[in-house]
């Protein structure tokens, strides 16, 4: 029923075109020989090139720190602006600030934070990068959060005030807990966003403190190794996990609201 | 039934208030500062001289807005216009058959075939982006199959290649949405009236889901246009975008007050497409 053969044509291709370039990646890592280009035999020692790589493991732990510190920025504030949002405020203006991080482009948002830092003499490092990244982060988290909101029954807040309990009692009892899946699923879009981000971490962290996606481009830059294809596997097999994860703990978190 | 508890200790109307302050407080002064700022600064940059090694000078000047106008920097600006409507134009054409299938999909199917199209688009963009090399490098993987030597990377081909690679699933998102959210009795109606497939197609379902290809057009041309990894890495350099001009002008010859120029041209464009946007939504 309407579904013209034709149509399978640009649907496969869309698939083929997504995946080819992955697969290509993760088999040339499991290679021989010295180029990421050529195929010269099943092998793993890229793998302990890469586990030796001091250069790649520093970056690793410093897009860790980022990550983590940005996304608990990002939380606090995306979660708290979007109950403000939608409950103490009915201004577009303020809806559209909230939203803008998402929309303007990164270079923008890079080129605008690193002007800023230097006009107000803040020095660059990873500090910079988590307030840069929580930036972006706190607009994801509110939108999120938002659209859970919206399907929160307002009711059990206005019960719990009839019933003699305050503001802050209500918010932490009734509110957040409503709220939950999506400050995780939030927090976790967050986190995930801050790891792969590169362009803004460019702009805004110091050259001595580099977070892993800037290795990976000055490796790219500067001359290629079937190193990159074994790091480029782990990190799909990585971020594979946390998007199939999330996926199916957003599913049993739904579930249980509709208890 | 409403119980009638002890009275409130603040009046509602400053508890509203308080909690309006308490909420918003943090994300907006957060915003305030990190985001109004620096666009502030940028837009304000965009008036004054560079200084003669690096930083700015505080002169009025318009000269960085007829730089603008250079036929030099005129041809980089429409090449960036160029080739993030092909990669815009390409996106749709794989992208609408490909929503509009798994619109149809049964339930389970539509779920892989979404988190499918999603899962590319969680992993680094960088490593995306250098994915394509391997394919298309000189002694890369499609010419070792074809058995040619064809100069696949460091062309506009090739950069187009990688936006539309690193774009697509923001294409096929709201396409599915739009498309998904289609009465199929409309289409029925149409058939049962003697609608050829194709006039359906013209006549009811793509003027229902215009706000959807809006929408997907917006989310694709946007980053392509102000991208400057790509570019860098597909096209080795060799094409300057409006993305390589402003990371050079801030990195390398540190003219801030043009490169803050250059932004708030990449600004401007944005801001017309989501008024374009906003005006196909609001008829769909």
């Amino acid at each position: 029923m309407g579904r013209p053969r034709f149509l399978y044509v640009p649907f496969w291709l869309t698939y083929v075109f997504l995946y080819a370039p992955i697969a290509v990646l993760v088999v040339m890592s499991f290679n021989e020989g010295k180029s990421p280009y050529l195929h010269e035999g099943f092998s793993l020692k890229w793998y302990g090139v890469l586990a030796e790589d001091d250069k790649v493991m520093e970056g690793l732990v410093n897009t860790l720190i980022v990550a983590g510190g940005s996304t608990v920025l990002a939380t606090v504030l995306g979660t708290l602006l979007a109950v403000g949002l939608a409950r103490h405020t009915r201004s577009k203006l303020l809806d559209a600030l909230g939203l803008m991080p998402a929309i303007l482009p990164d270079l923008v948002l890079a080129i605008g934070l690193l002007v800023f830092y230097d006009v107000v003499q803040f020095s660059l490092g990873l500090h910079s990068v988590i307030l840069s990244h929580a930036l972006f982060g706190m607009a994801f988290v509110a939108a999120v959060v938002r659209t859970r909101l919206a399907h929160a029954d307002s009711s059990l807040e206005e019960a719990s005030r009839d019933l003699g309990a305050g503001p802050v009692t209500t918010f932490v009892r009734v509110t957040l807990p409503q709220l939950a899946p999506g400050i995780v699923a939030g927090a976790l879009l967050a986190f995930t966003l801050s790891i792969d981000e590169f362009v803004i971490a460019f702009f805004t962290a110091a050259p001595t403190e580099p977070t892993l996606p800037i290795v990976i481009y000055s490796m790219i830059r500067f001359g290629v190794t079937p190193e990159i294809n074994a790091l480029a596997s782990i990190l799909l097999l990585v971020s594979f996990t946390v998007v199939i994860v999330a996926q199916r703990m957003t599913k049993i978190g739904e579930f249980r609201a509709q208890d | 039934m409403k119980v009638v508890g002890k009275p409130r200790p603040v009046s509602p109307r400053w508890g509203r208030r308080l909690g309006a302050f308490v909420f918003l407080g943090p994300g907006v002064a957060y915003l305030a500062v990190l985001l109004l700022v620096p666009l502030a600064l940028i837009l304000s940059y965009t008036v004054f001289r560079r200084g003669r090694f690096g930083g700015i000078v505080y002169e009025f000047t318009t000269e960085n807005f007829s730089r603008l106008f250079d036929p030099l920097y005129l041809d980089v600006v429409l090449t960036s216009i160029k080739l993030a409507t092909l990669t815009t134009v390409f996106a749709l054409l794989l992208g609408y058959p490909t929503a509009y299938l798994i619109a149809r999909l049964p339930r389970t199917w539509k779920t892989v075939a979404l988190v499918a199209i999603v899962l590319p688009f969680w992993t680094n963009f960088i490593i995306r982006v250098y994915a394509w090399t391997i394919l298309l490098s000189g002694p890369g993987l499609i010419n070792s199959a074809l058995g040619t030597q064809m100069e696949l990377l460091y062309n506009h081909g090739a950069i187009v290649t990688g936006l539309l690679y690193s774009y697509l699933p923001l294409m096929v998102l709201p396409l599915y949405a739009a498309i998904e959210k289609l009465d199929p009795q409309l289409r029925e109606a149409s058939a049962n009236l003697g609608a050829s497939a194709f006039t359906t197609f013209r006549r009811v379902t793509l003027p229902l889901t215009l706000p959807g290809v809006a929408t997907g057009c917006l989310f694709v041309f946007v980053p392509s246009f102000g991208n400057f990894v790509i570019p860098e890495i597909l096209g080795g350099g060799r094409t300057a975008t409006v993305g390589t001009l402003i990371r050079a002008e801030f990195l390398k010859s540190r003219d801030w007050p043009f490169g803050s120029t250059l932004a708030l041209a990449v600004i401007l464009v944005l801001i017309v497409l989501l008024v374009i946007q906003s005006w196909v939504s609001r008829r769909g």
